[in-house]
């Protein structure tokens, strides 16, 4: 979909655990946390209050009156999405919960972005958050447990990330957004969620350029959400042997977020993840100007726990934003 | 006349092809170098534990009675260097070389009981203690219990 009258994103704000602040990127984050709990007392409150912080960075910002807000969208990884829904208690403001596992900062933008375009909202907040230990221990292992973990495993960011997106005003416009079809290629090893993922994301991918008649070329920046090392590399194959040569441009944000020496295998994962390389990273070289167009791909394994246990395969989705200077 | 039907896949891969797609790009487990550092985390956990048994030998206990007291002692170091936060270290380097001597078993108990505090004594940790070495207890005790009927049987 091409929005007519296209929002901008008045303002974004990122918060990180420890970790990624070591990061590559570790500059381009609004705040970095000193540990994972922040002094809270359990994990699941510390990432609530992550995306609150997030989210009131991005309004105070933009220097907007809260009253003026219309919406807040918001998602996370935990089940019945509760950092979103106890953050959302706290910001008291009109609430839609979204659930697009590590593709929710890309689903809320385009959702955002339509109920603006719509004229039912002149300014939308939208966060998301993930958190390393809450979704260790919700997915996988206690973490304090001696295990090794597999060589395609990827990272659960902690991080929260928030932009405020407005009908009018000054800043990078949200153009066009391709919302993505669950595609399952029967890939069940929850260690390898890059590959689960990929089919979705090139899938969306394939659909954003059919529709849109338009090139990778045409952008400075095609940017997955956590795909991970293994994930991107299936993710270019795979368009490869459709017929569309992705360049160079094309990358994932799971790979930027760390770098080889921080030992996470195949990189990062999470709603967290493509949220906070956004906020910070793309959004400060889009306003640079160093990067005129850029999609973001948001990428989702869309299975739980028990799905997985039960023998079901994980089913995938990507949704595309096309953000543009 | 307008094409009426669904938009067909746009990809050219298949399913079934995406599988030799997978096994290609994912990298290979890091078999020998996994093999080579279990064998050697677990030869020094294991020489420790000779060690204490040696040292409870020396203080007048019977061999039986060492290596119960051994054990004991290796259980506590376990549970203790999970609680600090090494263990897990440990086991990333060590693998099965750290999960398989009694330590790996108090950490995989004490582990879950760090974790789930935090939901309460009864719900939390009562509920959730077993979580990782509930299936070895609980196909543990059915073997013995059938290799003891074999036994009892035979003899």
């Amino acid at each position: 979909m091409v929005f007519a009258k296209p929002p901008v994103i008045l303002s974004s704000y990122s918060v990180v655990g420890p970790k990624e602040g070591q990061g590559p990127l570790g500059k381009t984050f609004d705040k970095v946390w000193e540990d994972e709990l922040n002094g809270e007392k359990s994990w699941e409150v510390a990432e609530s209050k992550m995306l609150q912080e997030a989210m009131n960075g991005a309004i105070n910002q933009a220097s907007v009156p809260k009253e003026q807000i219309d919406f807040m969208l918001a998602g996370d990884l935990l089940n019945q999405i509760i950092s979103s829904n106890f953050a959302a208690r706290q910001m008291a403001l009109p609430f839609i919960g979204l659930y697009g596992a590590c593709s929710t900062m890309a689903l809320g933008i385009a959702v955002g972005s339509m109920l603006i375009d719509g004229g039912f909202a002149q300014k939308v907040l939208v966060g998301v958050s993930s958190h390393h230990d809450t979704a260790e221990r919700q997915y996988r292992l206690p973490t304090e447990q001696g295990a090794q973990r597999a060589m395609s495993a990827q990272w659960t960011v902690t991080g929260a990330g928030s932009v405020l997106l407005g009908s009018d005003g000054a800043g990078p416009r949200v153009t066009s957004a391709t919302i993505g079809r669950v595609i399952d290629f029967a890939v069940k090893d929850v260690n390898n969620m890059g590959a689960a993922m990929a089919p979705a994301v090139a899938d969306t991918i394939l659909n954003h350029f059919n529709d849109r008649q338009l090139r990778p070329v045409d952008y400075n920046l095609i940017a997955s959400g956590d795909l991970g090392a293994v994930g991107l590399a299936l993710a270019c194959e795979l368009l490869k042997q459709s017929g569309m040569d992705m360049g160079t441009n094309f990358t994932d944000c799971g790979v930027m977020i760390y770098d080889e020496s921080q030992d996470t295998h195949s990189g990062a994962s999470g709603c967290g993840c493509s949220s906070v390389v956004l906020a910070g990273d793309i959004l400060q070289r889009i306003k640079a100007g160093e990067l005129k167009r850029v999609m973001l791909v948001g990428s989702g394994a869309l299975h739980s726990p028990t799905s997985a246990l039960q023998g079901e395969s994980i089913p995938g989705i990507g949704h595309a934003v096309v953000i543009e200077g | 006349m307008a094409d009426q039907t669904l938009k067909k896949p746009l990809l050219s891969v298949t399913a079934e092809k995406y599988q030799t797609l997978i096994k290609q790009y994912t990298p290979k487990p890091t078999i020998i170098k996994n093999v080579v550092r279990a064998f050697i985390v677990g030869g020094i956990i294991c020489s420790i534990g000779q060690i204490f048994i040696n040292l409870f030998s020396s203080f007048g206990l019977a061999r039986v009675e060492a290596s119960t007291a051994a054990t004991a002692t290796m259980i506590f170091l376990g549970a203790l260097l999970t609680g600090l936060g090494v263990y897990d270290e440990i086991g990333k380097f060590g693998g099965a070389g750290s999960i398989v001597p009694v330590t790996g078993f108090a950490n995989s108990i004490v582990a879950p009981a760090m974790e789930f505090k935090r939901e309460g004594y009864v719900m939390g940790v009562g509920a959730k203690l077993f979580t990782v070495a509930g299936p070895v207890l609980v196909y543990g005790i059915a073997t013995s219990i059938v290799v003891g009927f074999v036994y009892f049987l035979l003899h």
